[in-house]
């Protein structure tokens, strides 16, 4: 079953490679995979949809939320939350198809973004299964071209993002709350 | 305060914050500017014969102490050497924090001269790593490292540095607060679920505790002894706990598991309430899972959240420090009233009586022969010698688990070994790293034939040093846990389990100047350890032990607790 996971990280080197080792190690297979940057530039949100074994559910999420660079891994897919996919469709058309393909395109609230004598390039974002249909929907009209932007999720419930407080650093330090030293050596 | 210095020079500004007097590596091309830094600095530095045992030194260092232990090596292969040490930090939760070297910052990618992308590589094999970019970060990164491996449930940190990072001069201001928003240390516990815990304690006809690793990393043995003290529970510390609460305590049954005694896999199979404190239901200690403790009410204490529900799900889980937890945990417990202690006192007196009576009928006692050394006999007589009180390092196959049987560990941090990733080759090297930290006391690194000719190469570290660890390979011309896999599962035909050339132990020590011997006669055992354990220096004792032994009781990989085996089946002969 697919589970969709969101995931809240620093936008430091690696990081990416990390969640997705989460995934990798225990043999899964990605289906999607956005990352973008947040409003605050040094966080990126993912998301994920994975084929995972529902048992398993919870401890991906669980070591996911382990990693030193992941702020918050929510997992969406049971919970209320929005989930949208782009997708890109070039279909040639032949003159007596055109006006039923922009028909089919409008249906689906599907947008034109190029028109020319071979066909359309066509645009729609919606959720997944919907697009599914649509894609579906275009085939009939011959071979196309089709990109997907993966799916994108948003919790439509309040979640709680707990962040951790800045701790001393050094061992002495942590430990007793001692000055900072320096060595004298040289 | 602020002061122009290089960035090795920083690093070991940083490491003298962290508390480091000691480290293990091994020079290369672009760690030398770190090494020229250290030439007139204080930190030792500890040369080894090899990477890998730069990471397990480090190991046998931490285990030791709990502080955090480092390795350094040189970037390919060097790091790439690091590796083994690496996993088995992270399988056994050990805090390492290792710096490799890397080529410079403008021919990262090139494929340049040892060049190995470290950073990707040891992704999966640490708890987490960075690669410093600038010198900037350097400080920075650095005291995150050792923080992130000592925090929570420790493990090992990476830190790649590029050569042209370590020749930068920089002004070094020291860090005074790192931030890690998204580093999660859960420590206190849940009050509700500790309180829970407590009734649940009470209620209990037959409870029963399962203390692991956890309990040493935590520092929490008097936690430990003092939660057993006060509802009189039955304990039993896995492999990677022994010495967490004392072999001579009264409440200490065995360990349980693979090569577990009787009594403690019988009391893990009967128990209806076990208190699971910092273990991770490996298979070697459940068998079979779904046969596991199956009338147990399980509460689960871990610091780490991913452990609560991986193998076995808890009744009750309750993520925290084990030694905050216990610590409040037993303060519920001594609140109860003298009416809810007494309440099962009549079923917990008969726990107790069928306990005991396991361990009677198959105790863990060592086989003696006249005519060959057996290996518990071995075993038997380091445990005399330690008195509880000696650090072991063991290697990994059967002469580890006889040891884990049969020597006993009053403290926490006195046994050593692999664990969780079964590295052979560990011993001696961790041996090294324990002595290092604890030049006080006696260190016996009890490593097979097999693991002590992975690790040769460190004699000369221990020669060196004039180290004073006491050397006994537990010889028996095989790789005897792979012999006796495939005497039992294999139809007897040994394929490539037989070491059938070891060097002359006396020739051998004798080559790094210090002293050694072999026996194979039961009268010389005694004797013979004994005169190790005096040497002031270095010892090497090559013990010829009966080849063909077993060990037992044993269950058999994918079998459950239950269908333990007592001792060796008819004897099938060997094929032709």
């Amino acid at each position: 079953m697919l589970q969709i996971i969101s995931l809240l990280l620093e936008n430091k080197p690696g990081a990416l490679m990390r969640v997705t080792g989460v995934l990798t190690a225990r043999g899964y297979n990605i289906e999607t995979l956005t990352v973008a940057r947040t409003l605050d530039p040094e966080l990126s949100r993912m998301t994920i949809v994975v084929d995972v074994d529902p048992a398993l559910r919870a401890q991906v999420i669980k070591q996911m939320n382990k990693l030193v660079n992941v702020l918050q891994a929510v997992d969406l897919t049971d919970s209320r939350a929005v989930v949208r996919d782009l997708v890109l469709v070039r279909v040639r058309a032949t003159l007596e198809q055109r006006t039923a393909i922009l028909k089919e395109a409008e249906i689906f609230g599907a947008r034109v973004i190029d028109s020319s004598t071979e066909g359309f390039a066509l645009e729609a974002t919606d959720d997944p299964e919907k697009l599914d249909e649509f894609i579906q929907v275009m085939r009939t009209y011959g071979d196309i071209e089709v990109i997907r932007s993966g799916a994108l999720a948003m919790s439509l419930e309040a979640k709680k993002l707990r962040l951790q407080p800045p701790v001393p650093a050094g061992r002495a330090r942590r430990e007793e709350n001692a000055p900072i030293e320096v060595s004298e050596e040289n | 305060m602020s002061n122009l210095m290089s960035g090795a020079r920083m690093l070991l500004e940083c490491l003298v914050r962290e508390g480091v007097d000691c480290f293990f590596g091994y020079p290369g091309g672009v760690t030398l500017p770190f090494y020229d830094a250290m030439y007139d600095h204080h930190i030792r530095h500890v040369l080894v014969r090899h990477e890998e045992n730069a990471c397990f030194a480090a190991e046998g260092y931490a285990r030791a102490t709990g502080k955090v232990g480092v390795c350094c090596a040189t970037s390919g292969p060097g790091a790439t050497n690091l590796i083994t040490g690496l996993v088995d930090s992270m399988m056994d939760s050990i805090p390492i924090v290792a710096l490799t070297g890397q080529v410079p910052t403008k021919l990262i990618g090139s494929d340049a001269f040892q060049e190995a992308d470290t950073f990707g590589i040891t992704r999966s094999c640490t708890k987490h790593n960075f690669m410093v970019k600038t010198l900037a970060d350097l400080p920075q990164i650095v005291h995150e490292a050792f923080y992130i491996a000592s925090s929570g449930r420790p493990g090992p940190v990476l830190v790649d540095v590029p050569k042209d990072v370590f020749q930068a001069q920089g002004h070094y201001t020291p860090v005074t607060n790192i931030h890690l928003p998204g580093y999660k240390v859960f420590t206190e516990g849940h009050t509700g679920q500790i309180k829970r815990a407590a009734q649940m304690i009470w209620d209990a006809e037959r409870p029963w505790v399962y203390a692991g690793g956890g309990i040493i990393a935590a520092g929490a043995s008097a936690e430990l002894r003092e939660l057993a003290e006060t509802a009189d529970l039955p304990v039993v510390c896995t492999l990677m706990g022994l010495g967490g609460l004392s072999a001579g305590h009264p409440n200490f049954v065995s360990m349980p598991g693979m090569h577990g005694s009787f009594a403690a896999n019988m009391g893990m199979s009967n128990c209806d309430v076990m208190i699971a404190l910092g273990v991770r239901f490996d298979d070697r200690v459940t068998g079979r899972l779904s046969a596991f403790a199956p009338h147990a009410k399980v509460i689960h204490v871990d610091i780490d959240p991913a452990e609560i529900g991986k193998n076995r799900v808890p009744d009750l889980p309750i993520v925290g420090d084990l030694k905050r937890v216990l610590e409040r945990l037993n303060k519920v417990l001594a609140e109860a009233t003298p009416e809810r202690k007494a309440r099962h006192a009549a079923d917990r007196k008969a726990w107790w009586t069928q306990v005991r009576a396991w361990k009677q009928e198959h105790p863990l006692a060592p086989t003696y022969s006249d005519t060959e050394i057996k290996p518990q006999h071995l075993m038997a007589e380091i445990d005399r010698l330690s008195g509880g009180q000696a650090i072991v390092c063991s290697d990994v196959g059967q002469h580890q688990m006889w040891a884990a049987q049969l020597v006993r560990f009053n403290e926490p941090r006195l046994w050593i070994n692999s664990g969780g990733l079964g590295a052979m080759g560990f011993g001696l090297p961790a041996a090294i790293g324990a002595q290092f930290a604890r030049p006080d006391k006696l260190v016996f690194a009890v490593v097979g034939d097999g693991g002590f000719q992975m690790s040769i190469p460190e004699l000369s570290t221990i020669a060196s040093h004039g180290l004073p660890v006491k050397i006994v390979v537990v010889n028996n011309g095989y790789l005897g846990m792979i012999r006796q896999w495939q005497e039992l599962f294999y139809n007897n035909r040994l394929s490539a389990a037989e070491l059938d050339c070891f060097p002359d132990a006396e020739k051998l020590a004798g080559a790094y100047g210090f002293k050694g011997r072999t026996i194979d006669k039961p009268h010389e055992l005694a004797p013979a350890l004994e005169a190790a354990v005096e040497e002031p220096g270095p010892y090497l004792l090559n013990v010829k032990v009966s080849p063909y032994e077993n060990v037992y009781p044993m269950i058999p990989a994918g079998a459950a607790v239950h269908e333990m085996v007592m001792g060796p089946p008819e004897p099938v002969p060997v094929a032709t």
